[in-house]
């Protein structure tokens, strides 16, 4: 029964192209997975938006929306169909296939990256064999749609905010590999699948995840920057920075369009996240050794759940950063402590077994990390600003 | 440290999503069309004419119990010019028995007043007092953001219940002109041989 509920999918699956004949058998097994990916990512998208805009507003001491339908729930069905019939306004000197490709690349683009993503046991499109090189491939083509955006709208806003998200996306890219590089060194391979097995242990009652080792946490945390500044979200929006920018690289597009871009940014912070819940949180594996007879599909979506709300209260509390302390934190900050990292992990990987390479690295790391904050802070005075020309 | 100022944030902002189901001062808000604060007391929209009814649940005598006597002070104040008085050509007895002239048409446009309130503080007869309605929305722009003087019309029941203690203080200060006026007629009364001579008109001072 247990067995049954953790492979029901993936028996329903079977029970489905059982009907067809044998030659069209893996063909169908292929949609089907599609279209499930397909159709469960956008429903997701939708209940996170609106417990978005609920969460947020808890955050800030109001309700949120509680008008269509009871809670509120129903709101993203209204907000559909308004985007659905709005007009679609393309600007008469904006380059128009370019400007019609655009929402179409990022959204495939983005769903790409899930074909690789074990979203529970034997639940995966395709088993890569370099998966984690297939999902970096697919994200960084999202800038391309971005840029597209930008240049085609033919808007200033729009160019400006497609360079910002370019500087953004490619800065932080790297730090977005190297702090996974760490997790490849370790388990020694790149498909995610392995990862996922390769943390599927347990010590005691507790599981051997990759983010309760010091090189784990630390690679886990520059992960997490990094993925936030990947997909926009705030405090890293600048690329949309509505304050500054009307809406950046999407201030041309509306109706539809515009939604898929909106689309785009969830289905990218989904996938992101179960990367990120594959590499470090154990995947689909459970949390506790007795709670393995829960389904493993329940504790992947668990775990990206809990990251898309550790986004939205990361939404719900920091300020946007400024172009250049976003470029100073990048390369200053996050790609160093990366890089140290990497030579940690190759530390733990060779002092053996024993207790000495949880202090080693755990001294290292947390040395680095004070001593980076402080000579990065060195020179700035917090307090009350003052201005001199009022004196 | 470094991150510091982050946590705490985040701990901040944990502690409102959380607290707001459990305490009520973490929740503020108030779902307005189905629940609704009461405005406070100096609380100032529009301006309304008052008038004064001897019998309040009546509003049938607003046009003779009105206390505006088409001074056009309160007209010519205003700063965005939003006040229309036609005077009348023939007096009628106000709320003292003394015959005034009226209001044959009294609009204040809303969609101009921008609530300074300068009318209420120039009209000698405290005849036109702020509003706290401020659910004025319409669909005609034009005619129905004009209000005529029935719609300005509000008993003087009606200004005691918006506004307390500014109506006690206009009250007292009603009664006391009146009781003045009063004593100046009963001493007139009194003295017919001396007075005989002077015109009435000095009377109302």
């Amino acid at each position: 029964m247990i067995a049954t509920m953790d492979q029901i999918f993936v028996l329903f699956q079977h029970w489905l192209v059982s009907f067809l004949p044998a030659s069209l058998q893996p063909l169908a097994i292929v949609l089907l997975s599609v279209v499930a990916i397909v159709c469960v990512f956008p429903g997701l998208f939708a209940l996170t938006t609106v417990l978005e805009r609920k969460g947020l507003g808890r955050i800030q001491n109001r309700l949120g929306p509680n008008r269509v339908g009871p809670y509120g729930i129903l709101q993203p069905i209204a907000d559909g169909i308004k985007s659905l019939t709005k007009e679609d306004i393309v600007p008469s000197s904006a380059n128009a296939p370019v400007h019609f490709l655009a929402p179409v690349v990022l959204v495939v683009a983005v769903f790409m990256g899930f074909a690789v993503l074990p979203m529970g046991r034997n639940m995966v499109l395709v088993d890569m064999d370099a998966g984690l090189l297939f999902f970096f491939a697919m994200g960084a083509s999202t800038e391309v749609s971005v840029f597209m955006a930008g240049w085609s709208s033919r808007n200033k806003y729009s160019l400006l905010g497609a360079m910002r998200a370019v500087a953004q996306m490619i800065s932080y890219e790297v730090v977005l590999l190297l702090s996974s590089v760490a997790v490849v060194m370790i388990s020694g391979s790149l498909s995610l699948t392995k990862i996922v097995e390769a943390q599927n242990h347990y010590s005691g009652i507790f599981p051997h995840w990759y983010i309760f080792t010091p090189w784990g946490l630390a690679g886990f945390v520059m992960y997490a920057i990094a993925a936030t500044a990947e997909t926009n979200r705030s405090p890293f929006d600048l690329p949309e920075g509505e304050s500054e920018l009307v809406a950046g690289y999407h201030t041309e597009y509306s109706g539809f369009k515009f939604a898929l871009f909106f689309l785009g940014e969830y289905l990218a912070m989904f996938s992101i996240s179960g990367l990120g819940t594959t590499l470090f949180l154990g995947g689909w594996t459970a949390p506790f050794s007795f709670l393995v007879w829960v389904p493993s599909w329940i504790w992947f979506f668990s775990k990206l759940m809990l990251s898309i709300f550790v986004f939205i209260w990361m939404r719900g509390t920091l300020p946007r950063l400024r172009q250049d302390q976003l470029m100073n934190f990048a390369w200053k900050f996050v790609l160093p402590f990366t890089l140290l990292n990497l030579m940690v992990t190759a530390l733990w990987r060779f002092l053996g077994d024993g207790w000495e390479r949880w202090i080693f690295c755990s001294a290292i790391l947390i040395a680095a990390y004070v001593l980076m904050g402080r000579v990065g802070m060195y020179r700035e005075h917090f307090g009350p600003r003052r201005y001199r020309y009022a004196e | 440290m470094l991150g510091e100022g982050i946590l705490k944030g985040m701990a901040e902002t944990a502690r409102n999503f959380a607290g707001s189901f459990v305490f009520k001062d973490r929740l503020t808000t108030v779902e307005y069309p189905e629940e609704r604060i009461a405005p406070a007391e100096a609380a100032r929209v529009f301006p309304f004419l008052v008038y004064d009814s001897k019998n309040p649940a009546d509003t049938a005598d607003w046009e003779a119990g009105m206390r505006c006597v088409a001074c056009q002070i309160c007209e010519k104040e205003c700063p965005p010019k939003c006040i229309f008085i036609e005077k009348s050509k023939d007096k009628k007895p106000d709320a003292l028995g003394k015959p005034q002239f009226y209001p044959t048409r009294f609009d204040i446009d809303v969609s101009v007043c921008m609530s300074c309130q300068i009318c209420v503080e120039v009209c000698p007869f405290e005849a036109i007092k702020m509003d706290t309605e401020f659910e004025l929305a319409t669909d005609d722009r034009f005619g129905g953001l004009l209000l005529d003087r029935e719609q300005l019309a509000k008993s003087n029941e009606y200004y005691h219940e918006i506004h307390p203690t500014e109506a006690a203080e206009v009250d007292a200060r009603l009664a006391g002109e009146k009781a003045k006026v009063d004593a100046k007629a009963k001493a007139k009364a009194a003295a017919p041989a001396l007075t005989q001579a002077i015109p009435q008109e000095g009377a109302g001072d």
